[in-house]
């Protein structure tokens, strides 16, 4: 527990303070940052897909509602824009709740359907409502987080791995193995005295709290936000994200999310070629490694270190037997 | 004596239509505490179909089945779902396994001892004391059924990983884990050599004694179910066509029949 939170809070805190004297330029702040929004999102897509086994086709819809929401609770509410966020998760984690009644009663490819559908009509909602949303053109926010790269690396990848650790403590708990089994097998779970329903249900809140604070974020730190923020393309990266990383898998969806973010930026010589790169390694990993880079597995710095140090042991051990032999 | 003993579950004039198709029809049975009964018959004769409505995957078109719970009081469970049911102690295994194949063994006994939790989810999240003695009483309690049947030193293991005997086990096991008063089990045996389902018979009776719990067994294999069942009932077409003591169902002629066939007297 030690070792993890200290990693934390130096990947929070380092950077932060190299870009605040101009050691990482603002471009690489921005691309880390961004990232980190991404992250949470993956983080998001891998609790309702991943880890509770729901197919869900409109994670982009929910961080849409939690952006705008933060606008209009900051713009029209006048609140602090730290409070906003927060609330803003709460009010999409209560939209999951709305939209899950009728659909988690539903499997597989209805559900995915399903939330498509709730994706382009959030989309259609947003464009409509010009006097809240601003319509098609959108809605300006400029905050601190916009103006000070610092700051937002500060506070988004800060949130990153709180939202982390707070989503590993909830999958290792009964509360996680619950929803896990339901993943395995519903018809087994119902038996062994878990109400599906109401865990399947919990799985969508959590993902949906979490898209929301992504969207919050996003909001005030690119300081722009349109109703395409919502659309079914933005849904699938972000699905993409997990499926390249591990379903199941939080870190496996982290790292990816860091990783493909960044190689669409580093792609950028090749202009509109890149947009060909992306898919074709998103091929070959499905060829050579369907089931993610880290499959359902975790990655971990303590047991990394504990494999190589086993080994090493290992090995002198060996070497001190052999003679005997 | 026997018939002293408390009522656990009973059916009256149980039926199921699919379709048009009758699985089954005016079934009635009692089940008294302690018993091991065993429920046999031919393939499609709709055992299974019993079981899903007793464990409540499906609800029973007419009729009425009655469960008495662990404080003796009764409950009519024609419409209850299977997580209610097993609250109030009935527990079961599948014909087909239905392990939670990626998570632990430890893990796949420790998600049926759920309904023991006492903390609430902010302890989940900021992993409080409170969380910790939970989470320890479960891990003690996972691991001593497991050693109780021996296979705690595959904890840390997938299920899927398990070989396909310990895989039954395992599912038996977290059947126990939820303190059933009621234990169905769905073909045990299907798929093991002599010698396992040697091994099996005498857990079953291991577990009625150990567990003090009521069993019914569904299972095609004649020596194991004449071998430790005091009663057995015979299925065929969705209606009981036979009931009694092992001698004298395998000298039942409508049994023979249906059953074992004409050629087997």
């Amino acid at each position: 527990m030690l070792i993890p939170g200290v990693c934390a809070v130096i990947a929070v805190i380092v950077p932060s303070v190299l870009i605040h004297f101009s050691v990482i330029d603002a471009y690489t702040a921005q691309i880390l940052t961004l990232s980190g929004i991404n992250a949470i999102m993956a983080l998001s897509v891998n609790i309702i897909c991943g880890i509770t086994g729901q197919l869900s086709l409109g994670q982009a819809g929910f961080m849409a509602i939690g952006a705008y929401s933060t606008i209009l609770l900051t713009a029209n509410a006048h609140l602090p824009l730290a409070v906003s966020i927060i609330l803003a998760g709460f009010v999409t984690a209560f939209f999951g709740f709305l939209i899950g009644f009728p659909t988690l009663k539903l499997e597989g490819d209805y559900l995915a359907i399903v939330t498509l559908g709730f994706g382009e009509i959030i989309r259609v909602v947003l464009v409509n409502m010009k006097k809240w949303t601003g319509g098609p053109n959108g809605k300006q926010f400029p905050t601190i987080l916009t103006l000070n790269p610092a700051v937002a690396y500060l506070v988004i990848i800060g949130t990153l791995a709180l939202l982390i650790i707070l989503v590993q403590n909830f999958v290792r708990s009964t509360y996680g193995r619950a929803v896990l089994a339901v993943r395995e097998d519903e018809i087994a779970a119902n038996s062994t005295g878990i109400s599906v329903f109401r865990y399947k249900m919990l799985g969508f809140v959590i993902a949906s709290f979490v898209a929301g604070i992504g969207g919050a974020l996003y909001a005030p730190f690119i300081g722009f936000v349109k109703p395409e923020q919502a659309s079914f393309t933005k849904s699938i990266d972000y699905l993409i994200f997990v499926v390249f990383g591990g379903m199941g898998s939080t870190t496996g969806s982290v790292i990816a999310a860091f990783v493909l973010t960044y190689l669409q930026e580093f792609l950028r010589f090749l202009q509109n070629y890149r947009l060909l790169i992306y898919p074709v390694i998103l091929i070959l990993v499905m060829i050579f490694r369907p089931q993610g880079f880290l499959g359902m597995k975790e990655f971990s710095f303590v047991n990394t270190f504990d494999r190589i140090a086993s080994r090493i042991s290992h090995k002198k051990t060996e070497a001190t037997e052999e003679p005997n032999v | 004596m026997s018939d002293e003993k408390r009522l656990v579950l009973q059916a009256t004039d149980v039926s199921i239509v699919f379709g048009g198709l009758c699985a089954v029809s005016e079934f009635s049975c009692e089940l008294r505490e302690g018993e091991l009964i065993g429920l046999i018959g031919p393939n499609g004769a709709g055992k299974t179909t019993l079981f899903n409505m007793f464990s409540g995957i499906y609800t029973p078109t007419s009729g009425q089945i009655s469960f008495w719970d662990r404080n003796d009081d009764v409950h009519i469970i024609n419409k209850m779902n299977p997580a209610q049911l097993n609250k109030l102690g009935i527990a079961r295994t599948f014909q087909n396994i239905r392990l939670f194949g990626n998570l632990s063994v430890s893990d796949n006994v420790r998600i049926a001892l759920h309904n023991l939790r006492t903390v609430a989810p902010a302890d989940v999240l900021l992993r409080t004391p409170r969380f910790r003695r939970d989470e320890k009483m479960m891990t003690e309690k996972a691991q001593e059924l497991l050693q109780l049947f021996k296979i705690d030193n595959k904890r840390n293991e997938l299920a899927k990983n398990l070989p396909y005997g310990e895989q039954r086990k395992l599912e038996i096991v977290r059947a126990l884990a939820s303190n059933p008063k009621l234990l169905l089990l769905d073909e045990p045996a299907a798929g093991m050599n002599p010698q396992e389902t040697e091994e099996l018979m005498n857990m079953i009776g291991f577990i009625r004694k150990e567990f003090h719990l009521t069993i019914l067994l569904i299972e095609h294999d004649m020596k194991l179910v004449m071998g430790i069942c005091e009663r057995i009932m015979v299925l065929d077409y969705g209606r009981i066509i036979a009931s009694g003591k092992p001698e004298e169902i395998k000298s039942n002629p409508q049994v023979i029949k249906a059953y074992l066939g004409s050629e087997a007297v």
